[in-house]
């Protein structure tokens, strides 16, 4: 009872001389420890730290591990070495890194600790890291521990998790542990449950966790040898695994065509090699013949004949074993592993989605103009492209004059609206209005002002690639996980062509321009005794298509850069997106943008480096397309369908 | 429509005969023009070699004339057919002098050469560029001319001949039809800048002015030669085009153009005479890339990107649709005059306030003449020759020939 008594009064009046007692007070009481560590007694320094729990503690064990730390043999205090000057160091202090004074550097002794015990305080420098108060070190350190998983890391990582706060972080830290466990957990069982937890998770760490215990090795083994249990069968082609054979050391390499042609040379007495002229060797079959002669004299390694390829092969085990030796762990982590690939195959398809559906909305926006113009008047506008560049150098030249760029790129859309369209209506009114019903001339005319507009721009703005920059609030990407995400610009430019969407479809289906519009469309001639005048209408049809076509040049400068052949690198394949979608109906073109854009995504999806490739076989399909639907998957009917 | 909308003439009409004349003894008199002054030293090689390139020009326009502005298919495709066919003639050109440098390398070693290591030495020379030695497929054919002369024809023939049937079967016409032609050389293109599809991608084929077989000629002769044999092509072009578009293929061809459903509906197999002048058209134009290529000592793919063929389509207009020598006319005038602009022979015009320089002004010249051309001036540079010969048929012609998009406008001349 008394004994009792005395403990609780010890631990009572500890308790508050602990909590005064400072980081240089702990090191005082183990000094000879600190200041020549070994690997068993620094361990009861960091246990005495972390239980004081002195505020500096990292920052100590910091400088410890670096060997910065020094005793200064005047006051027999640890100190932070900084900067020597004229044999003075400055001394820093141990808990915060202040400067507290100098001492001569020959009264200073370092404390160097060896490669093991800097391994053991970097361990505890980690758990204090995951106790730091800070959330940001917190982060850190666990990226730290994602990039270099370790099995040391396990204990202070579990030891950190109860004391956490952040319900993110300590989500993240047992997802750690569980990554670490499934590597390098003790026992069985732990291991199993851990990589059973992973099953699905798409993480790249996991992956790599996952696939680093289902690593295998190739192993060469003789064919009489006993089979190894869990061992899997290599099925080779010949020649490969003869080449590694040879690469082993168990079998004679292959004469090679240098190798005949080298030791030819060697062996060449004058003009003639084993009595062969060397004139004569150019031909393979000579050289061969050559060589065998020189085979036969013993002075060169014979040439290695098929038998003795196959033999070779023959008499031994190509075979792959796991690196892990556990067989248990090795089926769950099989089992999780296929988990995973499901996952990842859906997520990347989620987001081949996502790219498509992108794509397809910029097509959308760059072809519906010219779906419009040529609806209604049979038209095919090859200046269209050069729009939309007139479009993108609006929004760069409101830019200059507004430095605010959201509010520059509130200007910007209607400004490039009002531009495009006013030079749209002009291009109509002077050029497009004369070769009405004759649209192979007005291609070839449009090419004409489409060229000449390239090479203005060119002249006025020069060949170096002008930026449109986005606003902050569009600059990021929105990201769903490690596999998919997309950036906030192409959100926006989605947004943006649904809004096109609805408003031409209002525009036709609810207004009486709209009205007027599909009445030309249909049939002018009855649309004309009806009263409604062509002309008004070819004129405002060309004006909005060209208008939209302006918004388009602003949406994609935003995206991509801004240059004067921007445009043409749109045109073609807005015509495509026209053709097969079909003319004149807003749903065609929706129709045609979303086949194309899926359609360049699949292809590019099977071989992502290439987009040219992509491309060449996209076009490939269109025209075999349009062998089967060559009025475009919305065909019009009616008389507007003989165009 | 008056008898006159569908002269179903049998035999050469005179005027045909003497336009056609008058053609071909102004090209030889310039070819000799040419050869005296190349001789005499008064005009560069280079200048030599321009005139050989702008003959082939010229015929690949008279083929575009015969398919846009006699049969009304505005092929935006046909510089295709002049590329594959300058890519064939190129491979051979590009083996043989290459087979002929690494023969000599190897001479140097102390064992003659085997094929295999000719081969691999060819590979590594060629493809190197690409970081690939292996020799591809399509240059099976590479070491042989004989072999690559029929590539000339057939490459573009047959793809023309595939794709033509596929097109016309389907009856896509018009604007869809331009379009079409227009993807298929920006596919073939983009197809060849890949790097692995065997052709060396964007660095195309190059060293070309060099003829092997003639080490000793200077390139002054092959100059000469290749003027005169592009000379002789686009004579033996004009000539076949004009035999063609006369008599009774011409008319079907004319009246395809003018009403396509009228011809079918007189039980004319419409898609055939099409398939006919698109894929003849075709092997011409690709014969005329084989001659201009090896003046022009490169290829790549950016030659047969689409814009290629828009120009080629802007050539004809400028010289006149739907008269074979306004075609040859177009091609000659616009790229001389083109080519004294980009190179900087035209002087600058200084306006006070701003200098006018033609290198950068050019192109924007060029696109608003076309303009003016296609609104005021249908007939183009042909034209011209109109009011020469104060020709004026057909007054009374106030409609166009018939209700097709390609057909034929008053405006634009008399047949």
């Amino acid at each position: 009872m008394l004994r009792l008594f005395f403990a609780i009064l010890l631990t009572a009046v500890a308790a508050p001389a602990a909590a005064q007692e400072t980081l240089q007070d702990i090191l005082q009481s183990h000094a000879e420890e600190v200041a020549d560590p070994g690997r068993r007694s620094v361990g009861v320094v960091i246990e005495d730290l972390l239980e004081a729990g002195v505020p500096g503690a990292p920052l100590f064990l910091d400088a410890w591990q670096n060997r910065e730390v020094v005793l200064n043999e005047g006051d027999g205090l640890f100190y932070i070495a900084g900067e020597e000057e004229g044999g003075m160091t400055v001394l820093r202090d141990i808990a915060d890194g202040a400067a507290v004074g100098e001492a001569p550097s020959g009264a200073l002794s370092e404390v160097r600790p060896n490669g093991g015990v800097r391994r053991v305080i970097g361990a505890a420098l980690v758990q204090f890291r995951l106790s730091d108060p800070d959330a940001s070190t917190r982060r850190r350190a666990l990226e730290a521990i994602a990039r270099r998983p370790d099995a040391d890391q396990i204990e202070p990582l579990a030891a950190s998790i109860e004391a956490e706060e952040s319900p993110l972080i300590r989500d993240e830290k047992l997802r750690l542990l569980n990554i670490l466990t499934a590597r390098y957990g003790e026992t069985t069982e732990e291991r199993v449950a851990a990589i059973e937890a992973m099953a699905g998770s798409i993480t790249p760490d996991a992956r790599a966790a996952l696939s680093d215990i289902l690593a295998t090795r190739d192993r060469i083994v003789p064919a009489a040898e006993a089979e190894e249990p869990g061992a899997l069968p290599l099925r080779l082609p010949r020649d490969e695994a003869y080449a590694r054979l040879v690469e082993e050391g168990l079998a004679p390499p292959l004469v090679t065509p240098a190798a005949i042609r080298d030791a030819i040379l060697a062996n060449a007495e004058g003009e003639t090699v084993a009595g062969l002229p060397l004139a004569a060797m150019d031909t393979d079959a000579a050289r061969r013949e050559a060589y065998d002669r020189l085979a036969a004299e013993g002075l060169v390694e014979p040439f290695v004949t098929p038998e003795q390829i196959e033999a070779a092969v023959a008499a031994h085990r190509f075979e792959a074993s796991y690196t892990e030796g556990d067989p248990q762990v090795i089926e769950a982590a099989r089992a999780a592993l296929g988990s995973v690939e499901t996952q990842v195959v859906l997520n990347r398809t989620a987001d081949l989605a996502l790219d498509a559906l992108s794509l397809a909305s910029i097509y959308f926006l760059a072809a519906i103009g010219l779906a419009i113009t040529f609806g209604v008047m049979g038209v095919i506008n090859m200046a269209h492209g050069e729009f939309i560049m007139m479009g993108a150098y609006t929004g760069y030249l409101v830019q200059q004059f507004v430095p605010d760029y959201t509010l520059s790129l509130i200007i910007a859309l209607p400004l490039a609206f009002a531009v495009t369209a006013a030079a749209g209506i002009a291009m109509e009114r002077l050029v497009i209005r004369h070769l009405y019903h004759r649209p192979l001339e007005t291609l070839l005319a449009t090419f004409g002002i489409s060229i000449a507009l390239q090479q203005l721009a060119k002249n006025i703005f020069g060949t170096q690639a002008r930026p449109l920059t986005s606003p902050d609030w569009l600059s990021g990407q929105w990201v769903v996980n490690e596999l998919v995400s997309i950036s906030y610009i192409r959100i926006a430019i989605f947004v943006l062509a649904l809004v096109f969407l609805g408003l031409l479809l209002f525009i036709l289906n609810r207004t009486r321009l709209g009205l007027e519009v599909r009445a030309v469309t249909q049939n002018p001639g009855m649309a004309s005794s009806m009263g409604i005048d062509p002309d008004r209408i070819n004129m405002l049809t060309f004006g909005l298509g060209s208008g939209i076509a302006g918004i388009a040049g602003v949406a994609i400068g935003l995206y991509a850069q801004v240059t004067s052949e921007m445009g043409a690198n749109y045109i073609v394949q807005s015509f495509m997106t026209v053709v097969v979608g079909g003319v004149g109906n807003v749903w065609g073109t929706l129709a045609g943008a979303g086949l194309i854009g899926v359609l360049q995504k699949v292809i590019e999806g099977f071989n992502p480096s290439n987009t040219l490739a992509a491309q060449t076989y996209m076009i490939l399909f269109i025209i075999l397309f349009i062998q089967v639907r060559p009025r475009g998957i919305v065909a019009l009917r009616g008389r507007a369908a003989e165009g | 429509m008056t008898d006159a909308a569908l002269p179903l003439r049998s035999g050469r009409p005179p005027v045909r005969r003497t336009s056609t004349m008058v053609f071909l003894v102004a090209l030889a008199a310039f070819a000799v023009l040419v050869t005296v002054l190349a001789g005499a030293d008064m005009i560069s090689t280079s200048f030599v070699k321009l005139l050989g390139k702008t003959l082939c020009l010229a015929l690949a326009a008279v083929a575009m004339d015969v398919v846009w502005g006699y049969t009304g298919i505005l092929s935006l495709g046909h510089m295709a057919f002049f590329g594959l066919g300058g890519y064939a003639i190129g491979m051979w050109l590009m083996w043989a002098r290459t087979e002929a440098i690494v023969a000599s390398n190897l001479a140097a070693s102390a064992l003659p050469p085997t094929p295999g290591e000719l081969r691999e030495g060819i590979g590594g020379q060629i493809f190197g560029v690409v970081g690939s030695s292996d020799i591809p497929l399509i240059w099976s054919f590479a070491h042989s001319l004989p072999l690559q002369l029929a590539m000339v024809v057939l490459v573009p023939g047959l793809l023309a001949l595939v794709f033509g049937w596929l097109a016309f079967r389907s009856r896509v016409t018009g604007v869809y039809l331009s379009i079409l032609t227009q993807a298929m050389t920006l596919a073939l293109s983009l197809y060849l800048f890949q790097n692995d599809t065997g052709l060396r991608g964007n660095n195309g084929l190059s060293g070309l002015q060099n003829i092997p077989g003639f080490p000793a000629a200077s390139q002054a002769q092959i100059s000469i030669a290749f003027f005169w044999a592009s000379a002789l092509a686009l004579a033996l072009g004009y000539l076949l085009f004009a035999w063609v578009v006369s008599g009774r293929m011409g008319s079907v061809l004319r009246a395809v153009r003018d009403d396509e459903a009228r011809v079918r509906f007189l039980g004319y197999h419409v898609e055939s005479f099409k398939l006919f002048a698109f894929t003849l058209t075709a092997v011409v134009t690709g014969i005329a890339g084989a001659l201009y290529y090896p003046q022009a000592g490169i290829i790549n793919p950016g030659e047969v990107a689409p814009i290629a063929s828009i120009y080629l389509a802007v050539w004809v207009a400028i010289g006149g649709r739907g008269r074979l020598y306004g075609a040859a006319i177009g091609a000659i005038a616009v790229s001389l005059v083109s080519n004294w602009f980009t190179s900087g022979g035209a002087p600058d015009l200084d306006l006070g306030v701003y200098e006018i320089r033609w290198t950068e002004w050019w192109l924007v010249l060029l696109g608003v003449s076309f303009v003016l051309v296609t609104l005021l001036a249908p007939k183009g540079l042909g034209g011209l020759v109109d009011l020469w010969t104060q020709r004026r048929r057909g007054p009374a012609r106030r409609a166009a020939y018939g209700p097709d998009t390609g057909a034929k406008r008053p405006e634009e001349g008399a047949e």
